[in-house]
């Protein structure tokens, strides 16, 4: 083949593999500006909006009413930080219990790896809030926790049930599989030989784990905890059933302000910080644990 | 760091036994490894050198047995409380941690003092001072073997053990890091324990050959012992090319040992063997076979006529395939001194070799023992 021929052939050849990329994508991006910025921007702009009677019947008119958000903020603080404070609870008992059950998978478990990845996925054929409603007839104050903690003299509230410790509870609860999961996927990629290359190297087991495997699991505690905290702190389910009026966290003012009061700007409003304080808080994390290879 | 403890010590295991289920990986054996030497565990893949070498370690915990280092039983020490490291297959470097980090990790463990100096004199002898900070995956093949060697080295243990250390690199790399190996044994005096499957890398290295076939040890002894007089059939086809005759002893001629093969008659010197009648097998190495033209005097003692088969010129030799007058194929290489004249297929020839190059084998053996043995794990 002589050259002039080549050149004839390869070039709308490689114009076309240079476009076919951004071709590809295309649908992605149609679908994430339809379903996500576009109602992002909305929400924003509802955030700025200003009432146009008493009534929310009235309807709201476009403004540039800041003020939404620091009243919104000013108001319900308590819980933000009631909805972080819970949500971080959680995701750290999360962790402790998560790490061993995905450590013995991981390591140990051999034939019944899968069984028990079936078992921590099995939950999720029933729905969420089936879940939680159940956890409602276990923590009663006749079921067999509450009863079995009674006759121990454990419980100086004689309940659990509308408490925060069946909040958190619940969000443990629910968010677990969330933890174990990247938990389980990044400790499985440890190879086993380092552990005992690290044994033949003067390490006692607790340097073992330390040293060796704690910091090759990192992306996958960063992963995890960020897959329980962010939904975690954003849930108003758990708190909803298994809460007291004191236990409200931010999802149930958000929930509350844009379905009973109708008070769109003041729920879009905090909608936006909660999101912003959500990025910060990651942003901040990550540099922390500093990981280069989160993926 | 390790100064204060006594010199190095023998390595001794004595009937040591290792079971998984009813397979016996290894098989009461029993072994002294004096300090300081370099010696070769060799084998094929199976054989249960890797399982002995796992459990000086201590990463396999014996059936039965004891692990020796000099007077201290080792045998229920955990890996990281015995003066023993190694240098793993897979290197197993750590993936997080620096160069510089995955050398200095067992004396940070040991809290030992005066790390910083120690890690960049071994990163110096390993040459690798300035790649130190780099991560593992970074490095090529060759210097992450280097590391793995200096992460072990660092320690000054009584005993290296390197399990198939060069297993994953080119030929022409290994070549110069089993020069290298030597070099550095020579240099720290440490024991070196090297479990290999290529017979040419335990040769090259160690001082000390053991070739280990089922779980026990066939031979012992020097490489050059080894290769020139194999006491069984196994360790004379694992060990190079060999030719092997099965015969029987016909008498002694003087200190002369007559062995009838077919219609041919082989000379062994008597010192070689304590077989003095009944069936025997002979063997001899092709590079000690001389092969000429039929009808040629002054020619060595055992001599057998046959015609070539194949001619290979492979460089430093030519190599000949040549059948006996009952079938039988015989290998002979001879040496390019003068390659005009190279034999054709079809030629008649004479094999011809000194009595005092053939060796004798246990005749209960198989004579294929050691030849259908996978080479490559």
């Amino acid at each position: 083949m002589s050259i002039a021929q080549e050149s004839i052939i390869t070039k709308p050849t490689r114009r076309r593999i240079k476009r076919t990329p951004y071709l590809l994508i295309l649908p992605g991006i149609g679908w994430l500006f339809l379903f996500f910025i576009f109602p992002l921007s909305t929400l924003f702009a509802t955030s700025l909006q200003k009432p146009a009677g008493i009534s929310p019947d009235d309807g709201f008119l476009p403004a540039f009413k800041v003020s939404n958000y620091s009243s919104a903020l000013v108001e319900y603080y308590p819980q933000f930080f009631r909805g972080f404070l819970y949500s971080g609870i959680a995701t750290v008992i999360c962790l402790l219990l998560a790490y061993p059950i995905a450590y013995y998978m991981a390591f140990r478990a051999r034939k019944y790896r899968n069984l028990m990845l079936v078992l921590i996925v099995a939950p999720f054929f029933a729905s969420f809030l089936l879940r939680t409603n159940a956890w409602k007839t276990i923590l009663s104050g006749d079921g067999i926790v509450v009863g079995f903690l009674n006759s121990f003299n454990l419980l100086p509230q004689d309940r659990i049930l509308n408490t925060s410790l069946a909040v958190v509870a619940g969000l443990t609860y629910n968010f677990l599989p969330f933890m174990i999961l990247p938990l389980y996927t990044s400790l499985e990629k440890i190879d086993p030989r380092l552990i005992e290359a690290a044994g033949d190297l003067y390490s006692p087991p607790s340097q073992r784990f330390w040293k060796v495997v704690w910091p090759l699991s990192i992306p996958g505690v960063i992963s995890g905890t960020l897959l329980t905290f962010i939904p975690a702190s954003g849930d108003y389910i758990n708190a909803e059933l298994l809460g007291s009026i004191k236990d409200k966290m931010i999802g149930n003012v958000i929930q509350s302000q844009f379905i009973d009061l109708r008070d769109y700007p003041t729920a879009s409003a905090l909608s936006f910080t909660f999101m912003a304080i959500i990025l910060v808080m990651i942003y901040l994390y990550i540099r922390r644990a500093g990981t280069d290879d989160l993926v | 760091m390790a100064s204060n403890r006594p010199k190095v010590e023998d390595l001794h295991l004595v009937n040591l036994t290792k079971s998984f289920d009813d397979f016996k990986a290894v098989d009461n054996l029993s072994l002294t490894i004096p300090a300081g030497s370099f010696f070769a565990l060799l084998g094929p893949s199976g054989c249960g050198k890797t399982t002995t070498l796992r459990m000086v370690a201590g990463l396999d915990e014996p059936t039965s047995g004891q692990i020796k280092l000099g007077p201290d039983d080792i045998t229920n020490l955990p890996p990281y409380k015995r003066w023993v490291n190694t240098v793993f297959q897979s290197y197993a470097l750590f993936p997080h941690l620096t160069i510089y980090e995955n050398v200095a990790f067992g004396l940070r463990r040991q809290k030992a003092e005066n790390i910083d100096d120690q890690v960049k004199a071994m990163l110096e002898l390993v040459e690798l001072t300035t790649q130190a900070q780099k991560k593992p995956q970074q490095l090529s093949g060759g210097q992450q073997q280097r590391v793995a060697l200096a992460r072990a080295l660092i320690n000054e243990p009584d005993v290296l053990l390197l399990d198939e250390p060069l297993g994953a690199l080119d030929l022409k790399l290994r070549r110069q890091m089993q020069l290298e190996l030597k070099r550095i044994q020579t240099e720290v005096g440490i024991t070196f324990v090297h479990v290999t499957h290529d017979q040419e890398e335990a040769m090259t290295m160690a001082d000390t050959i053991a070739v280990m076939n089922e779980g026990k040890i066939e031979q012992l002894g020097s490489p050059v012992q080894i290769y020139e007089h194999p006491k069984t059939v196994f360790v004379a086809n694992f060990l190079g090319q060999t030719n092997l005759f099965e015969g029987t002893v016909a008498g002694i001629e003087g200190d002369e040992l007559v062995v009838k093969v077919k219609d041919t008659t082989f000379y062994v010197p008597l010192a070689t063997t304590d077989i003095r009648s009944g069936r025997i097998i002979l063997g001899v190495r092709p590079e000690k076979v001389k092969i000429v033209d039929q009808g040629k005097t002054g020619l060595p003692k055992n001599q057998i006529n046959g015609s070539i088969k194949l001619t290979a010129f492979v460089g430093v030799s030519t190599q000949y395939e040549v059948i006996t007058n009952w079938g039988q194929e015989i290998s002979a290489f001879e040496q390019n001194v003068d390659p005009t004249d190279l034999g054709r297929p079809g030629q008649a020839v004479t094999l011809a070799w000194e009595p005092r190059h053939s060796f004798v084998l246990n005749p209960d053996d198989d004579l294929s023992a050691g030849l259908d043995t996978s080479w490559d794990e």
